[in-house]
């Protein structure tokens, strides 16, 4: 009898767990499309074109060479300047991003907290362009040039300069590093500053040893998203460097829709994605060595 | 109902004693005249006799500043089509999107060293003239400005207008007087360093820098563009920008001078007249644009339609006078202005035009030029 019950109860259990497969697998369908659709056959695509060859007239034309890649080197300066702009950047906005955040987090009134908040977001409600055209306007010659002229410092030049590009930068990027960094300091336990101070800890050695550690990985965080997606950045280079200052994404522009050298550009593209991988991953090996291994799986 | 009694109702209408609906209803005279339009369409109006025949919109794909938009309302008040407009900064860039494919193009407004590639691609179709009544070949001042659009003796493309690539001048800060390529990029090494804008495009950029030594504007030499590339590595650091989009830089006075196309510097001259408009006396890029039809078109009617409509010299006489470029089309000058004729910008002087270059195919696919453009851009 019992031997019975057992059987029924472990088929039903069976049922269920078969039925348990099929909703996850129904769940986790339209995530699966996405991606594949969305994301691997584009990258195919990719990968099937660097290897081909520019169709006269441009374009692509089906072949199997490594010319392309072997070419890499001629886009070598727009890479360069991806390279030491893009982490250079990244500094900037963690270095400006992380006292707002402290404040935001540690010091501002809880009454004020949430309206500082939304004045973080609040230029995001209006389309990026038309801030960047702002700070054209601003930037420009009729702008702080103007205003810096009017007390007598002459011949200022700020548009169009790798300096404009940078306050483009840190200016569109800041909220993406300023709000992983508000969520840590604001979990940290305000008790842990005391305990520090208890046990004779000045100031800075309490944010030395209790807050910079325990911000970590909103810092990881912060640091991996403006990084990622400035790699990739055309619009602000574009913009405010007046096309003189030229990122890989300025490149691959010009290569697809200007000399119509669609494999070279996939060639680009795919190189851009590897070093992006690798920076990534080894900066993820750094950071989880010597700042904990949970903070990866922030992610 | 017989012919007595139709007078009879006719009559009792004329007096008043009936209303003209119940005199159209007894007599078969209001179905009769309804059946008769309807497959007359033409007897209707405009709006609904079009409507079924082109459709409810058609894609327009053009350059900035480029069409006067109260045509395109009279267009659609006329024919109930709506234009849906799409802009380029480069026929590269035009060309590599429908490329593509998949882009829904109706009409296009190629300048004339791209048709050739389109044609021998198989992306435009050839024109059907008797969908463009308003088209007329003989009208045409200069063959120059309408054979690109021929190709194998077939017509692909009609006639938009034509125009110059010379370089703008703010003569309240630039007062040297420049007439030539020379001066323009001595004057941007020199007295007039981090003020001079060049166009985001290779054909004009490196064109012009090849023709401070006096060499062909489509110069695919390899000798030649290595000078040209030289010239404007060297120059980069004294350029305010690299951009097609100049305008706003000039009026805003960051930049003084500016390589630019003629009825941008109509368009600034009419905003400040300190713009001087200078065509390089060693010579440069003389250019014209047409209107073409993709393969394909989802809106084949209503772009034949919308080419014609644009054609039609009153029409196209407006559009003149909003973009500041000249026409080729002899009917349209006939209408234009004394001042618009005569104006040095749009219609410069023979001895300008005379050592201008038109652009070649050749030299839009050349990867040589596309190569030193990115070095050039990313030095």
């Amino acid at each position: 009898m019992s031997a019975g019950t057992s059987a029924i109860s472990e088929r039903k259990q069976a049922v269920r767990q078969q039925h348990g497969r099929w909703l996850t697998a129904l769940l986790l369908a339209p995530s699966v499309i996405w991606f594949f659709v969305l994301l691997i056959l584009p990258l195919i695509v990719v990968v099937v074109y660097s290897v081909g060859v520019r169709a006269p007239a441009g374009g692509y034309q089906a072949a199997f060479t490594f010319d392309n890649y072997l070419n890499l080197p001629a886009r070598w300066a727009a890479f360069r300047n991806t390279l030491t702009l893009a982490p250079l950047g990244t500094l900037i906005c963690l270095l400006a991003g992380y006292p707002l955040a402290y404040f935001l987090a540690v010091k501002a009134s809880a009454k004020w907290r949430v309206l500082l908040l939304i004045l973080v977001i609040v230029p995001f409600w209006t389309s990026f362009l038309i801030r960047t055209y702002a700070w054209i306007f601003i930037l420009g010659g009729r702008g702080i040039p103007a205003l810096l002229d009017s007390i007598g410092i002459e011949g200022v030049r700020l548009i169009n300069t790798p300096f404009s590009v940078m306050c483009g930068i840190v200016y569109a990027y800041l909220p993406l590093m300023v709000f992983p960094i508000y969520v840590s300091l604001e979990k940290l336990d305000k008790r842990l500053l005391e305990a520090s101070e208890d046990l004779g800890a000045g100031p800075w050695a309490t944010f030395r040893q209790i807050t910079l550690p325990l911000s970590a990985p909103g810092m990881i965080t912060g640091c991996m998203l403006v990084f990622i997606l400035l790699m990739g950045e055309y619009l602000i280079p574009q913009m405010l460097g007046g096309g003189k200052v030229f990122f890989i994404g300025n490149a691959l522009v010009d290569l697809f829709l200007q000399s119509l050298n669609w494999p070279y550009g996939s060639a680009c593209a795919m190189a851009l994605v590897l070093i992006m991988l690798i920076t990534v991953t080894l900066y993820l090996r750094a950071t989880s060595a010597t700042g904990g291994r949970r903070d990866a799986s922030l992610i | 109902m017989d012919r007595k009694d139709f007078i009879k109702q006719l009559r009792r209408y004329q007096k008043g004693s009936i209303s003209r609906r119940h005199f159209l209803g007894v007599t078969g005279l209001g179905t009769a005249t309804a059946v008769l339009a309807g497959s007359m369409p033409h007897l209707l109006t405009s709006r609904r006799a079009y409507a079924q025949d082109l459709g409810d919109q058609v894609n327009l794909t053009t350059w900035p500043d480029y069409h006067e938009v109260k045509n395109f309302e009279k267009f659609t008040a006329e024919t109930g089509v709506k234009i849906n407009v799409t802009v380029f900064g480069s026929n590269e860039e035009m060309f590599a999107k429908l490329k593509a494919g998949g882009t829904g193009w109706d009409v296009l407004v190629p300048t004339n060293y791209t048709i050739e590639t389109y044609v021998g691609e198989d992306m435009f179709e050839e024109l059907d003239a008797a969908l463009l009544p308003n088209y007329a070949p003989a009208s045409y001042t200069d063959p120059r400005f309408t054979e690109a659009g021929n190709v194998g003796g077939k017509t692909y493309a009609v006639h938009k207008d034509w125009g110059t690539t010379g370089y703008v001048i703010n003569s309240s800060k630039v007062t040297e007087n420049p007439t030539s390529w020379k001066e323009f990029w001595d004057l941007t090494n020199g007295a007039h360093a981090g003020r001079t804008m060049v166009h985001d495009y290779q054909l004009t950029t490196i064109g012009n820098a090849l023709k401070y030594f006096g060499y062909s504007f489509n110069s695919n030499d390899e000798k030649e563009l290595a000078e040209a590339e030289k010239l404007l590595i060297d120059s980069k650091p004294n350029l305010f920008a690299i951009n097609s989009d100049y305008k706003p830089s000039l009026l805003n006075g960051d930049a003084y001078m500016s390589v630019c196309w003629t009825g941008d510097a109509k368009q600034l001259k009419k905003t400040d007249p300190a713009f001087d408009y200078v065509l390089g006396k060693e010579g440069g890029e003389i250019w014209a644009d047409f209107y073409a039809v993709p393969k394909g078109a989802p809106h084949r009617a209503a772009a034949y339609a919308l080419i014609n409509f644009l054609l039609e010299p009153h029409v196209n006489a407006d559009e003149v006078l909003f973009h500041g470029y000249p026409v080729a089309d002899k009917r349209v000058i006939d209408l234009l202005p004394p001042e618009i004729v005569n104006d040095p910008i749009m219609y410069p002087a023979a001895e300008l035009l005379a050592p201008l270059e038109f652009g070649a195919a050749a030299t839009l696919t050349n990867p040589a030029r596309a190569e030193i453009m990115a070095r050039f851009k990313s030095a």
